[in-house]
Protein backbone atom coordinates (compact mmCIF):
# COMPACT_ATOMS: atom_id res chain seq x y z
CA UNK A 1 0.00 0.00 0.00
CA UNK A 2 2.71 2.32 1.18
CA UNK A 3 6.18 1.95 0.52
CA UNK A 4 9.32 4.09 1.51
CA UNK A 5 12.03 2.80 -0.66
CA UNK A 6 15.57 3.65 1.27
CA UNK A 7 13.75 7.33 1.36
CA UNK A 8 16.07 10.49 3.18
CA UNK A 9 15.14 14.21 3.58
CA UNK A 10 17.64 16.85 4.21
CA UNK A 11 16.73 20.50 4.87
CA UNK A 12 19.22 23.47 4.64
CA UNK A 13 18.47 25.94 7.55
CA UNK A 14 20.63 28.75 6.80
CA UNK A 15 24.43 27.06 6.12
CA UNK A 16 23.23 23.87 8.24
CA UNK A 17 22.28 20.44 6.84
CA UNK A 18 19.68 18.88 8.89
CA UNK A 19 18.93 15.05 7.62
CA UNK A 20 15.66 14.88 8.77
CA UNK A 21 14.72 11.30 7.47
CA UNK A 22 17.97 8.60 6.88
CA UNK A 23 17.51 5.89 4.42
CA UNK A 24 13.95 4.75 5.76
CA UNK A 25 12.97 1.64 3.89
CA UNK A 26 9.12 0.43 5.50
CA UNK A 27 6.07 -1.75 3.83
CA UNK A 28 2.90 -0.69 5.63
CA UNK A 29 0.42 -3.45 3.96
CA UNK A 30 -3.17 -2.55 3.33
CA UNK A 31 -5.66 -2.75 5.84
CA UNK A 32 -3.00 -2.12 8.82
CA UNK A 33 -2.99 0.47 11.28
CA UNK A 34 0.84 1.14 11.02
CA UNK A 35 2.22 3.45 14.04
CA UNK A 36 5.26 5.21 14.05
CA UNK A 37 6.75 6.44 17.52
CA UNK A 38 9.90 8.69 18.38
CA UNK A 39 10.69 11.23 20.05
CA UNK A 40 10.23 15.07 19.24
CA UNK A 41 12.67 15.55 16.23
CA UNK A 42 12.87 12.23 15.64
CA UNK A 43 11.71 12.80 11.64
CA UNK A 44 8.73 10.92 12.22
CA UNK A 45 6.78 13.89 11.18
CA UNK A 46 8.81 14.70 7.28
CA UNK A 47 8.28 10.97 6.70
CA UNK A 48 4.43 11.37 7.30
CA UNK A 49 4.72 14.66 4.99
CA UNK A 50 6.41 11.98 2.10
CA UNK A 51 3.52 10.18 1.97
CA UNK A 52 1.21 12.82 0.31
CA UNK A 53 4.30 15.12 -0.78
CA UNK A 54 3.98 17.94 1.65
CA UNK A 55 7.61 17.14 1.71
CA UNK A 56 9.47 15.72 -1.43
CA UNK A 57 12.54 13.23 -0.83
CA UNK A 58 16.11 14.18 -1.49
CA UNK A 59 16.56 10.69 -2.35
CA UNK A 60 14.59 7.85 -2.57
CA UNK A 61 11.04 6.71 -3.47
CA UNK A 62 7.12 6.49 -1.93
CA UNK A 63 5.34 4.12 -3.53
CA UNK A 64 1.78 3.90 -2.77
CA UNK A 65 -0.31 1.46 -4.31
CA UNK A 66 2.78 1.29 -6.57
CA UNK A 67 2.82 4.57 -8.17
CA UNK A 68 5.89 6.45 -6.82
CA UNK A 69 4.09 9.75 -5.93
CA UNK A 70 7.11 11.91 -6.15
CA UNK A 71 7.46 11.62 -9.88
CA UNK A 72 3.43 12.46 -10.36
CA UNK A 73 2.73 16.15 -12.25
CA UNK A 74 1.54 18.57 -10.10
CA UNK A 75 -2.03 18.37 -11.30
CA UNK A 76 -2.14 14.46 -10.71
CA UNK A 77 -0.41 15.22 -7.28
CA UNK A 78 -3.78 16.56 -6.37
CA UNK A 79 -6.05 14.09 -7.80
CA UNK A 80 -4.10 11.51 -5.84
CA UNK A 81 -3.92 13.37 -2.77
CA UNK A 82 -7.84 13.12 -2.28
CA UNK A 83 -6.98 9.26 -2.16
CA UNK A 84 -5.42 10.05 1.11
CA UNK A 85 -7.11 11.60 4.43
CA UNK A 86 -4.67 13.33 6.72
CA UNK A 87 -5.53 14.46 10.16
CA UNK A 88 -3.62 16.72 12.16
CA UNK A 89 -2.29 17.47 16.16
CA UNK A 90 -4.00 20.69 15.84
CA UNK A 91 -7.02 19.65 14.08
CA UNK A 92 -6.10 22.49 11.09
CA UNK A 93 -10.19 23.36 10.41
CA UNK A 94 -11.29 26.11 8.46
CA UNK A 95 -12.20 28.86 11.21
CA UNK A 96 -14.60 30.78 8.50
CA UNK A 97 -16.41 27.68 7.93
CA UNK A 98 -18.95 26.07 9.69
CA UNK A 99 -18.69 21.55 10.95
CA UNK A 100 -20.41 20.95 7.51
CA UNK A 101 -18.30 23.51 5.55
CA UNK A 102 -15.45 21.90 6.51
CA UNK A 103 -16.66 18.42 5.83
CA UNK A 104 -17.74 19.81 2.17
CA UNK A 105 -14.70 21.60 1.49
CA UNK A 106 -12.70 18.33 0.42
CA UNK A 107 -15.69 17.41 -1.91
CA UNK A 108 -16.23 20.37 -3.44
CA UNK A 109 -12.65 20.42 -4.62
CA UNK A 110 -13.12 17.34 -6.20
CA UNK A 111 -16.25 18.38 -8.32
CA UNK A 112 -18.80 16.68 -6.24
CA UNK A 113 -22.35 18.11 -6.76
CA UNK A 114 -24.69 19.73 -4.25
CA UNK A 115 -26.79 16.77 -3.77
CA UNK A 116 -23.65 14.45 -2.97
CA UNK A 117 -22.46 16.98 -0.78
CA UNK A 118 -25.16 17.11 1.20
CA UNK A 119 -25.80 13.22 1.21
CA UNK A 120 -21.96 12.75 2.17
CA UNK A 121 -21.91 14.75 4.67
CA UNK A 122 -24.66 14.27 6.62
CA UNK A 123 -23.22 10.13 6.42
CA UNK A 124 -20.13 11.41 7.88
CA UNK A 125 -21.35 13.41 10.65
CA UNK A 126 -23.41 10.34 11.47
CA UNK A 127 -19.96 8.12 11.37
CA UNK A 128 -18.54 10.85 13.62
CA UNK A 129 -21.60 11.43 15.65
CA UNK A 130 -21.52 15.02 15.62
CA UNK A 131 -24.67 15.17 13.50
CA UNK A 132 -26.15 18.11 15.57
CA UNK A 133 -23.33 20.34 15.15
CA UNK A 134 -23.52 20.70 11.72
CA UNK A 135 -24.41 24.87 11.77
CA UNK A 136 -21.60 25.12 14.66
CA UNK A 137 -18.14 26.72 13.90
CA UNK A 138 -14.82 25.34 14.85
CA UNK A 139 -14.29 27.67 17.50
CA UNK A 140 -17.38 26.54 19.39
CA UNK A 141 -16.28 22.49 19.74
CA UNK A 142 -14.27 21.10 21.83
CA UNK A 143 -11.19 19.82 21.02
CA UNK A 144 -12.12 16.54 20.86
CA UNK A 145 -15.27 17.19 18.63
CA UNK A 146 -12.88 19.29 16.34
CA UNK A 147 -10.58 16.29 15.88
CA UNK A 148 -13.99 14.31 14.94
CA UNK A 149 -14.92 16.98 11.94
CA UNK A 150 -11.40 16.45 11.05
CA UNK A 151 -11.57 12.88 10.70
CA UNK A 152 -14.60 13.55 9.33
CA UNK A 153 -12.97 15.99 6.20
CA UNK A 154 -10.25 13.34 5.89
CA UNK A 155 -12.93 10.68 5.10
CA UNK A 156 -15.24 12.69 2.76
CA UNK A 157 -13.58 11.67 -0.22
CA UNK A 158 -13.37 7.90 0.66
CA UNK A 159 -9.92 8.04 0.92
CA UNK A 160 -8.12 4.11 0.95
CA UNK A 161 -5.07 5.59 3.04
CA UNK A 162 -5.36 8.18 6.68
CA UNK A 163 -2.16 9.66 7.93
CA UNK A 164 -2.34 11.08 11.28
CA UNK A 165 0.10 13.34 12.39
CA UNK A 166 0.17 13.10 16.25
CA UNK A 167 -3.40 12.91 16.22
CA UNK A 168 -4.87 13.24 20.14
CA UNK A 169 -1.37 14.77 21.61
CA UNK A 170 -3.87 17.65 22.33
CA UNK A 171 -6.24 15.98 23.61
CA UNK A 172 -7.07 14.60 27.58
CA UNK A 173 -6.91 10.98 28.16
CA UNK A 174 -10.50 10.48 27.89
CA UNK A 175 -11.14 12.32 24.43
CA UNK A 176 -8.02 10.35 23.31
CA UNK A 177 -9.82 6.97 24.11
CA UNK A 178 -12.20 8.38 22.35
CA UNK A 179 -10.47 9.43 18.81
CA UNK A 180 -8.72 6.07 19.27
CA UNK A 181 -11.76 4.00 19.28
CA UNK A 182 -13.22 6.00 16.05
CA UNK A 183 -10.01 5.71 14.26
CA UNK A 184 -10.23 0.99 15.20
CA UNK A 185 -14.05 2.13 13.63
CA UNK A 186 -12.35 3.40 10.21
CA UNK A 187 -10.07 1.02 10.11
CA UNK A 188 -11.69 -1.99 10.45
CA UNK A 189 -15.74 -0.35 9.15
CA UNK A 190 -14.10 1.24 6.37
CA UNK A 191 -11.02 -1.03 5.54
CA UNK A 192 -8.52 2.49 5.60
CA UNK A 193 -5.15 1.80 5.43
CA UNK A 194 -3.98 3.89 8.85
CA UNK A 195 -0.53 5.08 9.31
CA UNK A 196 0.12 7.34 12.12
CA UNK A 197 3.24 8.83 13.66
CA UNK A 198 2.93 9.98 17.85
CA UNK A 199 5.04 10.53 20.87
CA UNK A 200 2.62 8.22 23.03
CA UNK A 201 3.80 4.42 23.61
CA UNK A 202 0.04 4.24 24.56
CA UNK A 203 -1.28 5.19 21.29
CA UNK A 204 0.61 2.34 20.10
CA UNK A 205 0.03 0.07 22.25
CA UNK A 206 -4.24 0.45 22.00
CA UNK A 207 -5.01 0.43 18.12
CA UNK A 208 -1.94 -0.17 15.90
CA UNK A 209 -1.03 -3.85 14.21
CA UNK A 210 2.94 -2.81 13.24
CA UNK A 211 4.85 -0.09 15.26
CA UNK A 212 8.23 1.32 13.83
CA UNK A 213 10.45 3.57 16.22
CA UNK A 214 12.39 6.18 15.00
CA UNK A 215 15.61 8.24 16.31
CA UNK A 216 17.43 10.74 14.59
CA UNK A 217 15.86 10.14 11.57
CA UNK A 218 16.14 6.42 11.47
CA UNK A 219 13.59 3.79 11.62
CA UNK A 220 16.08 1.67 14.83
CA UNK A 221 13.01 -1.12 14.87
CA UNK A 222 10.09 -2.08 13.45
CA UNK A 223 7.70 -4.92 13.47
CA UNK A 224 4.62 -6.48 15.17
CA UNK A 225 2.91 -4.36 18.39
CA UNK A 226 3.21 -7.24 20.48
CA UNK A 227 6.39 -8.69 19.14
CA UNK A 228 8.16 -5.00 19.82
CA UNK A 229 6.37 -4.77 22.81
CA UNK A 230 7.59 -8.10 24.49
CA UNK A 231 10.85 -7.82 23.09
CA UNK A 232 12.39 -4.57 22.73
CA UNK A 233 16.14 -4.94 21.44
CA UNK A 234 16.46 -0.72 21.17
CA UNK A 235 16.94 1.13 24.28
CA UNK A 236 14.85 4.13 23.04
CA UNK A 237 11.90 1.14 22.49
CA UNK A 238 12.84 0.22 25.89
CA UNK A 239 11.92 3.72 27.25
CA UNK A 240 9.27 4.32 25.79
CA UNK A 241 7.79 0.87 26.93
CA UNK A 242 8.99 1.63 30.30
CA UNK A 243 6.65 4.87 29.69
CA UNK A 244 3.10 2.87 29.64
CA UNK A 245 4.49 -0.27 32.17
CA UNK A 246 6.88 0.16 34.28
CA UNK A 247 8.01 -3.26 34.58
CA UNK A 248 10.31 -2.89 37.31
CA UNK A 249 10.13 -1.79 40.82
CA UNK A 250 11.22 1.69 41.32
CA UNK A 251 15.02 1.24 42.97
CA UNK A 252 13.93 2.42 46.21
CA UNK A 253 11.62 -0.80 46.64
CA UNK A 254 14.47 -2.39 45.15
CA UNK A 255 17.33 -1.41 47.54
CA UNK A 256 14.89 -2.02 50.39
CA UNK A 257 14.48 -5.40 49.12
CA UNK A 258 18.35 -6.53 49.19
CA UNK A 259 18.74 -4.62 52.11
CA UNK A 260 16.52 -6.60 54.39
CA UNK A 261 18.15 -9.62 53.01
CA UNK A 262 15.51 -10.03 49.73
CA UNK A 263 16.74 -12.77 47.67
CA UNK A 264 18.23 -12.53 44.03
CA UNK A 265 14.76 -11.51 41.93
CA UNK A 266 13.82 -13.14 38.40
CA UNK A 267 11.90 -10.98 35.64
CA UNK A 268 9.54 -13.80 34.45
CA UNK A 269 7.86 -13.53 31.01
CA UNK A 270 5.04 -14.75 29.82
CA UNK A 271 3.87 -14.18 26.30
CA UNK A 272 0.57 -15.74 24.47
CA UNK A 273 -0.60 -19.41 25.42
CA UNK A 274 1.54 -19.66 28.16
CA UNK A 275 0.26 -17.49 30.29
CA UNK A 276 -3.08 -19.69 30.90
CA UNK A 277 -0.45 -22.60 32.35
CA UNK A 278 0.51 -22.44 35.84
CA UNK A 279 3.85 -22.60 34.90
CA UNK A 280 5.56 -20.78 38.14
CA UNK A 281 3.71 -23.68 40.38
CA UNK A 282 4.24 -26.74 38.51
CA UNK A 283 8.19 -26.00 37.95
CA UNK A 284 8.90 -24.81 41.72
CA UNK A 285 6.93 -27.71 43.48
CA UNK A 286 8.48 -30.44 41.76
CA UNK A 287 11.71 -29.13 43.28
CA UNK A 288 10.22 -28.08 46.07
CA UNK A 289 10.65 -24.49 45.58
CA UNK A 290 8.70 -21.70 46.63
CA UNK A 291 7.96 -18.56 44.56
CA UNK A 292 7.03 -14.91 45.97
CA UNK A 293 6.06 -12.66 43.40
CA UNK A 294 7.20 -9.19 44.23
CA UNK A 295 5.98 -7.27 41.37
CA UNK A 296 4.59 -7.44 37.70
CA UNK A 297 1.72 -7.30 35.69
CA UNK A 298 -0.05 -9.33 33.26
CA UNK A 299 -1.71 -7.43 30.39
CA UNK A 300 -3.75 -7.22 26.94
CA UNK A 301 -2.08 -6.42 23.99
CA UNK A 302 -2.77 -7.17 20.65
CA UNK A 303 -5.69 -9.05 21.85
CA UNK A 304 -3.11 -11.96 23.23
CA UNK A 305 -1.38 -11.82 26.98
CA UNK A 306 1.70 -10.62 28.21
CA UNK A 307 2.80 -10.99 32.03
CA UNK A 308 6.19 -9.54 33.32
CA UNK A 309 6.52 -10.80 36.94
CA UNK A 310 9.30 -10.27 39.32
CA UNK A 311 9.71 -12.84 41.81
CA UNK A 312 12.08 -14.40 44.05
CA UNK A 313 12.89 -18.18 44.89
CA UNK A 314 13.34 -19.46 48.23
CA UNK A 315 14.43 -22.71 49.07
CA UNK A 316 17.89 -24.81 48.19
CA UNK A 317 20.10 -23.32 45.98
CA UNK A 318 21.19 -26.11 44.16
CA UNK A 319 17.48 -26.62 43.84
CA UNK A 320 16.33 -23.07 42.66
CA UNK A 321 19.07 -23.41 40.21
CA UNK A 322 16.88 -26.40 38.66
CA UNK A 323 14.09 -24.47 38.60
CA UNK A 324 15.61 -21.55 36.67
CA UNK A 325 17.01 -24.10 34.06
CA UNK A 326 13.85 -25.70 33.82
CA UNK A 327 11.68 -22.15 33.51
CA UNK A 328 14.16 -21.23 30.64
CA UNK A 329 12.57 -23.72 28.24
CA UNK A 330 9.22 -22.66 29.17
CA UNK A 331 9.32 -18.71 29.10
CA UNK A 332 11.63 -16.07 29.09
CA UNK A 333 13.59 -15.42 32.53
CA UNK A 334 16.25 -13.48 33.22
CA UNK A 335 17.96 -11.97 36.74
CA UNK A 336 17.16 -8.67 38.17
CA UNK A 337 20.28 -6.53 38.60
CA UNK A 338 19.66 -3.75 40.61
CA UNK A 339 20.94 0.12 39.31
CA UNK A 340 19.83 -1.63 35.91
CA UNK A 341 18.54 1.75 34.68
CA UNK B 1 -14.40 88.36 7.43
CA UNK B 2 -17.24 85.74 8.21
CA UNK B 3 -18.75 83.95 5.38
CA UNK B 4 -22.07 84.36 4.35
CA UNK B 5 -23.84 80.89 5.93
CA UNK B 6 -26.40 80.82 3.51
CA UNK B 7 -24.37 80.44 0.24
CA UNK B 8 -21.77 78.91 2.13
CA UNK B 9 -23.45 75.83 2.95
CA UNK B 10 -23.82 74.25 -0.47
CA UNK B 11 -20.07 74.30 -0.70
CA UNK B 12 -19.56 72.32 2.30
CA UNK B 13 -22.04 69.97 1.11
CA UNK B 14 -20.18 69.61 -2.65
CA UNK B 15 -16.92 69.51 -0.53
CA UNK B 16 -17.81 66.47 1.42
CA UNK B 17 -19.10 64.70 -1.83
CA UNK B 18 -15.76 65.43 -3.13
CA UNK B 19 -13.94 64.13 0.39
CA UNK B 20 -16.60 61.30 -0.21
CA UNK B 21 -15.81 60.52 -3.87
CA UNK B 22 -11.77 60.31 -3.18
CA UNK B 23 -11.76 58.34 -0.02
CA UNK B 24 -14.17 55.97 -1.83
CA UNK B 25 -12.93 55.89 -5.51
CA UNK B 26 -9.32 55.51 -3.83
CA UNK B 27 -10.68 52.53 -1.50
CA UNK B 28 -12.26 50.67 -4.21
CA UNK B 29 -8.97 50.79 -6.37
CA UNK B 30 -6.38 50.83 -3.60
CA UNK B 31 -7.95 47.61 -2.37
CA UNK B 32 -7.97 46.10 -5.60
CA UNK B 33 -4.65 46.58 -6.20
CA UNK B 34 -3.24 46.29 -2.51
CA UNK B 35 -5.03 43.41 -2.39
CA UNK B 36 -3.13 41.82 -5.09
CA UNK B 37 -0.17 42.83 -4.28
CA UNK B 38 -0.10 41.87 -0.36
CA UNK B 39 -1.41 37.83 -1.73
CA UNK B 40 1.19 37.92 -4.32
CA UNK B 41 4.03 39.37 -1.38
CA UNK B 42 2.76 36.69 1.03
CA UNK B 43 1.91 33.85 -1.55
CA UNK B 44 5.60 34.23 -2.60
CA UNK B 45 7.58 34.48 0.44
CA UNK B 46 9.78 31.24 1.59
CA UNK B 47 7.68 27.99 2.03
CA UNK B 48 4.59 29.47 1.05
CA UNK B 49 2.40 28.65 -1.65
CA UNK B 50 4.02 29.74 -4.83
CA UNK B 51 7.72 30.89 -3.66
CA UNK B 52 9.69 33.23 -5.76
CA UNK B 53 12.29 35.10 -4.50
CA UNK B 54 12.45 37.53 -7.06
CA UNK B 55 8.53 38.35 -7.22
CA UNK B 56 8.78 38.62 -3.16
CA UNK B 57 11.90 40.82 -3.24
CA UNK B 58 10.57 43.57 -6.04
CA UNK B 59 7.30 43.80 -4.27
CA UNK B 60 8.73 43.84 -0.84
CA UNK B 61 11.77 47.10 -2.01
CA UNK B 62 8.55 49.02 -3.54
CA UNK B 63 6.42 48.58 -0.90
CA UNK B 64 9.52 50.12 1.49
CA UNK B 65 9.89 52.30 -0.61
CA UNK B 66 6.76 54.38 -1.00
CA UNK B 67 4.98 54.09 2.48
CA UNK B 68 7.72 55.84 4.46
CA UNK B 69 7.37 58.93 2.07
CA UNK B 70 5.28 61.24 3.57
CA UNK B 71 1.82 61.67 1.84
CA UNK B 72 2.47 65.35 0.89
CA UNK B 73 5.66 65.14 -0.53
CA UNK B 74 5.08 61.76 -2.23
CA UNK B 75 1.92 64.27 -3.88
CA UNK B 76 4.47 66.85 -4.74
CA UNK B 77 7.40 64.28 -6.36
CA UNK B 78 4.92 62.56 -8.38
CA UNK B 79 2.74 65.34 -10.02
CA UNK B 80 4.46 65.45 -13.24
CA UNK B 81 3.23 61.31 -13.54
CA UNK B 82 -0.10 62.51 -11.82
CA UNK B 83 -0.49 65.03 -15.15
CA UNK B 84 0.71 62.63 -17.91
CA UNK B 85 -2.00 59.92 -16.32
CA UNK B 86 -5.06 61.97 -15.34
CA UNK B 87 -4.20 65.03 -18.08
CA UNK B 88 -4.20 67.18 -15.19
CA UNK B 89 -2.60 68.03 -11.41
CA UNK B 90 -5.14 70.01 -10.19
CA UNK B 91 -8.44 68.63 -8.66
CA UNK B 92 -10.27 65.68 -7.53
CA UNK B 93 -9.52 63.27 -10.08
CA UNK B 94 -5.84 64.29 -9.98
CA UNK B 95 -5.85 63.24 -5.81
CA UNK B 96 -7.12 59.92 -6.38
CA UNK B 97 -4.08 58.86 -8.58
CA UNK B 98 -1.53 59.53 -5.93
CA UNK B 99 -3.73 58.42 -3.28
CA UNK B 100 -4.46 55.16 -4.94
CA UNK B 101 -0.64 54.27 -5.34
CA UNK B 102 0.22 55.20 -1.36
CA UNK B 103 -3.46 53.38 -0.28
CA UNK B 104 -1.96 50.24 -3.13
CA UNK B 105 0.89 49.52 -0.84
CA UNK B 106 -0.36 50.15 2.67
CA UNK B 107 -3.45 47.85 1.89
CA UNK B 108 -0.98 45.19 0.85
CA UNK B 109 1.29 45.45 3.99
CA UNK B 110 -2.07 45.14 5.68
CA UNK B 111 -3.06 42.22 3.64
CA UNK B 112 0.17 40.87 4.27
CA UNK B 113 0.11 41.08 7.71
CA UNK B 114 -3.33 39.44 8.08
CA UNK B 115 -2.38 36.44 6.18
CA UNK B 116 0.79 35.77 8.14
CA UNK B 117 -1.12 35.22 11.00
CA UNK B 118 -3.36 32.52 9.32
CA UNK B 119 -2.64 29.17 10.97
CA UNK B 120 0.33 27.20 8.17
CA UNK B 121 -1.28 23.92 9.51
CA UNK B 122 -4.40 25.44 7.75
CA UNK B 123 -2.85 25.67 4.34
CA UNK B 124 -1.32 22.73 4.62
CA UNK B 125 -4.54 20.69 5.19
CA UNK B 126 -5.85 22.36 2.05
CA UNK B 127 -2.72 21.10 0.21
CA UNK B 128 -3.29 17.62 2.04
CA UNK B 129 -6.59 17.73 -0.11
CA UNK B 130 -5.60 18.12 -3.33
CA UNK B 131 -6.26 22.35 -3.60
CA UNK B 132 -4.01 23.98 -6.27
CA UNK B 133 -2.57 27.32 -5.01
CA UNK B 134 -5.15 29.57 -6.45
CA UNK B 135 -7.76 27.59 -4.97
CA UNK B 136 -6.37 28.12 -1.88
CA UNK B 137 -6.20 31.59 -2.40
CA UNK B 138 -9.80 32.37 -3.11
CA UNK B 139 -11.27 29.36 -0.62
CA UNK B 140 -8.48 29.55 2.25
CA UNK B 141 -6.43 32.52 2.37
CA UNK B 142 -9.05 35.09 1.72
CA UNK B 143 -11.82 33.77 3.58
CA UNK B 144 -9.78 32.92 6.97
CA UNK B 145 -8.30 36.41 6.88
CA UNK B 146 -11.56 38.14 5.94
CA UNK B 147 -12.77 39.63 9.68
CA UNK B 148 -9.11 41.22 10.43
CA UNK B 149 -8.55 42.35 6.84
CA UNK B 150 -11.98 44.30 7.06
CA UNK B 151 -10.41 46.20 10.30
CA UNK B 152 -7.67 46.60 8.15
CA UNK B 153 -9.53 47.88 5.21
CA UNK B 154 -11.13 50.32 7.80
CA UNK B 155 -8.08 51.80 9.43
CA UNK B 156 -6.93 52.30 5.68
CA UNK B 157 -9.57 54.50 4.50
CA UNK B 158 -9.65 56.37 7.88
CA UNK B 159 -6.16 57.41 6.97
CA UNK B 160 -7.67 58.36 3.22
CA UNK B 161 -9.55 60.75 4.97
CA UNK B 162 -6.45 62.15 6.10
CA UNK B 163 -4.81 61.88 2.98
CA UNK B 164 -7.55 63.37 1.39
CA UNK B 165 -7.42 66.00 3.36
CA UNK B 166 -3.73 66.66 2.58
CA UNK B 167 -4.60 66.72 -1.13
CA UNK B 168 -6.69 69.00 -0.84
CA UNK B 169 -4.42 71.83 0.48
CA UNK B 170 -2.62 71.34 -2.73
CA UNK B 171 -5.48 71.31 -4.75
CA UNK B 172 -7.49 68.59 -4.33
CA UNK B 173 -10.59 70.06 -3.90
CA UNK B 174 -12.80 68.62 -0.76
CA UNK B 175 -12.95 69.51 3.00
CA UNK B 176 -9.56 70.07 3.36
CA UNK B 177 -9.24 72.47 0.51
CA UNK B 178 -12.15 74.65 2.22
CA UNK B 179 -10.38 74.04 5.43
CA UNK B 180 -7.48 75.43 3.95
CA UNK B 181 -8.69 78.28 1.87
CA UNK B 182 -11.24 79.78 4.66
CA UNK B 183 -10.23 78.48 7.99
CA UNK B 184 -6.50 78.69 7.72
CA UNK B 185 -5.65 81.17 5.00
CA UNK B 186 -8.84 83.93 6.03
CA UNK B 187 -8.56 82.77 9.57
CA UNK B 188 -12.31 81.86 9.88
CA UNK B 189 -12.59 79.72 12.98
CA UNK B 190 -16.11 78.31 12.34
CA UNK B 191 -15.32 77.37 8.86
CA UNK B 192 -12.03 75.36 10.50
CA UNK B 193 -14.58 73.59 13.09
CA UNK B 194 -17.62 72.70 10.95
CA UNK B 195 -14.89 70.82 8.63
CA UNK B 196 -13.75 69.51 11.85
CA UNK B 197 -16.64 68.25 13.04
CA UNK B 198 -17.84 67.19 9.56
CA UNK B 199 -14.05 64.87 9.36
CA UNK B 200 -15.08 63.55 12.50
CA UNK B 201 -18.23 62.42 11.79
CA UNK B 202 -17.00 60.28 8.91
CA UNK B 203 -14.53 58.89 10.42
CA UNK B 204 -16.56 57.99 13.38
CA UNK B 205 -19.10 56.48 10.67
CA UNK B 206 -15.86 54.31 8.95
CA UNK B 207 -14.64 53.18 12.15
CA UNK B 208 -18.23 51.87 12.83
CA UNK B 209 -18.90 50.47 9.74
CA UNK B 210 -15.38 48.35 9.43
CA UNK B 211 -16.73 47.01 13.13
CA UNK B 212 -19.85 46.04 12.22
CA UNK B 213 -19.10 44.26 9.29
CA UNK B 214 -15.99 42.62 10.86
CA UNK B 215 -17.92 41.38 13.75
CA UNK B 216 -20.33 40.19 11.37
CA UNK B 217 -17.84 38.07 9.62
CA UNK B 218 -16.30 37.23 12.86
CA UNK B 219 -19.39 36.35 14.68
CA UNK B 220 -18.14 37.66 17.82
Amino acid sequence: MIEFKDVSKTFTLGKREVHAVKNVSLTINKGEIFGIIGFSGAGKSTLLRLVNMLERPSSGSVLIQDIDVSKLSAKDLRTRRRNIGMIFQNFNLFNSRTVAGNIAYPLKLAGASKKEINARVTELLNFVGLAEKAKDYPDQLSGGQKQRVGIARALATSPDILICDEATSALDPETTADILKLLKKVNKDLGITILLITHEMHVIQSICDKVAVMEDGEVIESGNVFETFTDPQHTTTQRFIRSVQQDLPSETILKEWHASGGGTLYRVIFKGEITNNPVLSTVTRKHDVDFNIVYGSVRELQERLFGNLIVSFIGEQKQIDIVRNELKTLVDIEEVIVNER
Amino acid sequence: MNVDWSTFWPRIVEATGETLIMVVATLIFGSIIGITIGLLVYVTRENNILENKIVFQILNVIINIIRPVPFIIFLVAISPLTRMVVGTSIGTAAAIFPMTIVASFTVARVVENNLVSIDPGVIEAAQAMGASPLRIIFTVLIPEALGPLVLGLTFVSISLIDFSAVAGTVGGGGLGHIAMTYGYQRFDTSVMVVTVIILIVLVQLAQWLGNTLSRKIMRR
